[in-house]
């Protein structure tokens, strides 16, 4: 092989930031010369946020390998906390200016969603397998029952918080079951499109450190791993944790998008469109995880037209695309093209690769 | 044959104060290795009992016996991937009682795995930076935002895996996936990756199983090596009798979790319990 | 005291339709080692098939259920070989995803078949609520024939597995399908039964359920489906009596908590207690801690 995999790699990475950027200045061409429907318009952010959740959440299933379903639940804590920390920015210091307040509300939904991680992840990652998964999901919903519950108000710059009791002095920030309200829409495509590249960023470069290569080794063998020193928990941990604080900013981002945001946005089923992002772009390839956030989120949208089939169309196409890329019988096939492509590329000779 | 007898009668056994013995080198210093009583049960089942054996520092030992005797389960008792019923684990001079299996590798003992475990859709080199791990260190904030500590140690690692893997030639190969390796590159891989941890004591679990004659010969000539090198002990699990009387100092033999016999090369060819239990099966089968 | 009593028996009730659910998710878990998540759809289908019954058609009830389970038996077949088994050899997440996309596929014909309205369901139990103490307590017909349903499952499961050949194959395949295989079981056939069987009892789960809640819209099976599932998973999954017993006591507990401890809660506190038996217990209550050999 004349290119090594560390240098593959490295290419790769870079390949994905271009890929992400290039799609950038194509939608703010589009947008500049209003090439862009209204409908597609307002799924600019909602896009980034999916595909900063589908990102971290491939860190935790695809790098470390443990199936979690409560991944809504820390784009919530992370979307309620940037709610009420722009709330209290706005009501208690005046700060005015949009792209900081964004910014730290962000930051404040990433460290809130870090210590939900941090706090889920010591009882979860005692556990395995199907086990690990069903405690997160249990998490995720444990997480939106109690915000179904929180009332937090605004008044004369002071926070108050009260459970099942709305009757709190001030204005009202996040309302039991009717969520974030009045909610002021700062977030812009700008910084979803920079927090994605943030994302690729630590992520990325998170893989391919130590740190990384210690987390793919409790994921290949937990029994090797140890074998060679390696602090299973610590590493499946810091995976747990980073992918948390991420999909907490991508939540503050996604939850400063709208005037209101229901607790019962950040359900099961948001959970498990996230798992399936990951699982069609393909586990552990974090370019086909943004492809596939990207795509999925746009479906929808495409096919209003047939307003009462989409829902249907995307099942379909979910079980289609799923069967073609992994039942024996096309995978087959699938690969013997590869095999003709890869031959026609690369001289024959000492091939270490499977790809 | 002849060549193999004379590598092990450059070494003379002689006994230390707890009746155990170790190569004559050692002898003055604190052996590597030393169980007392040594035991676990698996729901009544004793599947190793009153395990008593000295490692002197630089020894190469074997474990043999017939299949299911209990070697595995004495190196996972010694790795502490099981935590002994009875008796007590010294490694080097530490009792090891409550500590996992991580610890113990930090304290100084590593293995390969009869049933190769490698990271096998990583490279090989990565493989061995995994065994570093211990070794050469940066936090996840540096690999994070790249900062000095990462080229640094980066740079370092990779020095340092392509001079373990040079011991078996294996530079060559330090970017090929490592599931994609030949059986023997890959138990020879596993070997690297374990002395990456930089362990004074090395298990080898069945290092030659599944290797022709001349790779278990060239195996042979690289355990010595590593030895010799490292200054460290090797203590194997092999059926292969050539490689285990060419190369092992001190044998001891297990049967239905027990030691039998324990003693060099030629006192255990003569012993008759041996011959009995293990031996007078060998010429059926062989592994 | 009385109060207590009766809240108890909703519970058990509640977990009885929990339980029956749960032991589709279960065998299926136990034999080809996947969370089907489109069970919780199928007893919705099952629902419909049996409120159509009733109300278009003019069925008697007993007719209605059997219709049901004979429509999702059949679907519990046809979902399996479509969507499952080309996947035997793929991974389980896979697996997973197909089944989500089938979970959705499900509830998107309802909502195109029967709309989103909710339908009123109507009762399949024509027995009257039995007044206990003096009248202090009274246990409605509807959770009495929907004990009775699941003790007379239980047994009839626990006979099936342990003594006709179809049910010993299923004990086989789930231990080791390669050596079933080799001893000549059809592997293939005892999963398809074993799909068929845990859809029929995901049809008659589903009308017990809307007689006991009587609003059916498509979106019915989703949360008794997860709750299915986590009742499985506390029991052990892979067990019969664990999903019985997992079943029950999630039931008991949601109703006790929401009584007792916070209605709002009710979900949040089955789950916390879910956590705290896997961390004590990780296999679940009845549920075998496999060790990897090393």
């Amino acid at each position: 092989m004349s290119m090594s995999m560390r240098k593959k790699r490295a290419i790769g990475g870079l390949v994905t930031y271009l890929m992400v950027i290039a799609a950038y200045l194509v939608c703010q061409y589009l947008l500049a010369t209003g090439g862009m429907t209204r409908s597609l318009r307002g799924q600019l952010v909602p896009i980034c946020v999916w595909v900063v959740m589908a990102v971290s959440l491939n860190l935790v299933v695809g790098v470390s390998g443990e199936l979690s379903l409560g991944h809504a639940g820390f784009m919530s804590v992370g979307a309620f906390s940037g709610i009420v920390a722009s709330g209290w920015m706005l009501g208690a210091f005046q700060l005015e200016n949009e792209v900081v307040r964004l910014l730290l509300s962000m930051i404040v939904g990433g460290v809130f969603a870090g210590i939900a991680g941090v706090l889920i992840g010591i009882p979860v990652l005692r556990l395995r397998g199907d086990y690990l998964a069903i405690v997160t999901l249990a998490f995720g919903e444990i997480i939106r029952n109690v915000i179904n519950c929180l009332y937090i108000s605004i008044d004369q710059g002071r926070l108050h918080f009260a459970f099942n009791d709305s009757n709190i002095p001030g204005e009202l920030l996040v309302s039991g079951p009717k969520g974030g309200v009045g909610i002021d829409t700062i977030a812009t495509f700008g910084m979803g499109f920079t927090l994605i590249l943030f994302t690729l960023f630590v992520v990325q470069n998170l893989v391919n450190s130590r740190s990384g290569r210690a987390i793919m080794a409790t994921r290949d063998s937990r029994i090797a791993a140890e074998s060679v020193g390696i602090n299973i928990t610590k590493y499946k941990m810091m995976a747990f944790v980073t992918s948390a604080v991420l999909a907490g900013m991508a939540g503050a981002l996604y939850g400063l998008n709208f005037s209101t945001v229901a607790a019962s946005k950040f359900k099961f089923d948001t959970s498990i469109l996230v798992l399936v992002f990951v699982v069609l772009g393909g586990i552990g390839s974090i370019r086909g995880s943004i492809i596939a956030a990207t795509l999925l989120t746009i479906l929808p949208e495409v096919l209003r037209a047939f307003s009462d089939y989409r829902m249907l169309v995307y099942a379909v196409v979910l079980i289609v695309v799923m069967l073609a890329t992994n039942s024996p019988f096309l995978s087959v096939r699938l690969q013997r093209v590869k095999a003709l492509l890869r031959r026609r590329n690369t001289n024959p000779g000492k091939e270490g690769e499977a790809a | 044959m002849t060549q193999q007898h004379k590598r092990q009668s450059d070494t003379k056994m002689v006994p230390v104060p707890s009746h155990s013995i170790v190569p004559e080198r050692d002898v003055d210093k604190r052996p590597v290795l030393e169980t007392r009583h040594l035991g676990v049960e698996f729901g009544g089942l004793k599947a190793v009992e009153d395990f008593n054996l000295t490692i002197g520092q630089t020894e190469i030992a074997g474990l043999i016996g017939p299949n299911g005797a209990g070697k595995t389960t004495v190196f996972n008792l010694l790795t502490k991937v099981y935590q002994p019923t009875t008796g007590v684990v010294i490694l080097d001079g530490k009792d090891t009682a409550g500590m996992n299996a991580v610890q113990a590798n930090k304290l100084g003992i590593a293995r390969t795995f009869q049933n190769i475990r490698l990271f096998g859709n990583m490279t090989v080199e990565e493989n061995v930076r995994i065994g570093l791990h211990n070794q050469v260190k940066y936090g996840m904030f540096s690999g994070i935002f790249r900062l000095p500590a990462y080229w640094k140690q980066e740079k370092k690692q990779h020095e340092k895996a392509l001079e373990l893997l040079s011991i078996f030639d294996m530079q060559g190969m330090a970017q090929y996936r490592a599931g994609s390796l030949p059986y023997g590159a890959q138990r020879r891989l596993e070997i690297v990756r374990a002395l990456a941890t930089h362990p004074k004591l090395l298990l080898l679990d069945e290092p030659a199983a599944g290797m022709n004659p001349h790779e278990t010969e060239e195996l042979m000539e690289n355990i010595i090596k590593i030895r010799d090198r490292f200054q460290i002990a090797v203590m194997l699990i092999e059926h292969d009798m050539n490689l285990v009387m060419g190369i092992c100092e001190g044998i001891c033999v297990l049967n239905y979790g027990r030691i039998i016999a324990k003693g060099t090369a030629s006192e255990i060819q003569q012993n008759p319990t041996v011959i009995e239990a293990y031996l007078g099966k060998r010429k059926e089968g062989r592994a | 005291m009385t109060q207590f009593l009766s809240y108890l028996c909703n519970g058990i009730s509640l977990g009885s339709v929990y339980a029956i659910i749960a032991l589709g998710y279960t065998m299926v878990y136990g034999i080809a080692k996947m969370l089907n998540f489109a069970h919780g759809d199928v007893i919705m289908i099952g629902a419909y098939i049996a409120f159509c019954a009733m109300q278009y058609w003019g069925f008697p009830p007993v007719i209605s259920v059997l219709a049901a389970m004979v429509v999702c038996t059949v679907l519990g077949m046809v979902i399996e070989r479509t969507a499952y088994k080309p996947l035997r050899q793929a991974s389980s997440l896979a697996v997973l995803i197909t089944a989500i996309g089938m979970s959705y596929l499900l509830q998107n014909v309802a909502l195109l078949v029967w709309g989103a309205n909710p339908k009123s369901f109507p009762s399949v139990v024509s027995l009257g609520s039995l007044s206990l103490l003096g009248g202090q307590m009274t246990i409605s017909g509807e959770a009495i024939v929907t004990i009775a349903a699941c003790v007379v499952i239980m047994i009839a499961l626990t006979l099936f597995t342990g003594k006709t050949k179809m049910g010993k194959a299923m004990r086989v395949v789930s231990e080791d399908k390669g050596a079933a295989e080799l001893m000549g079981i059809n592997v293939n056939l005892t999963i398809t039964v074993t799909f068929a069987i845990g859809s029929a009892l995901a049809a008659i789960a589903g009308v017990l359920l809307c007689s006991a809640y009587p609003t059916l819209q498509p979106t019915t099976g989703a949360m008794p489906g997860i709750k299915a599932f986590t009742a499985a998973v506390f029991g052990g999954i892979g067990s019969i009596p664990g999903a019985m017993l997992g079943g029950i006591l999630l039931g008991v507990i949601e109703i006790l908590g929401k009584a007792y401890v916070s209605t709002e809660l009710g979900d949040a506190f089955v789950f916390a207690v879910l956590i705290v038996v896997l961390l004590v217990k990780p296999a679940g209550l009845l549920g075998k801690t496999v060790h990897e050999k090393v």
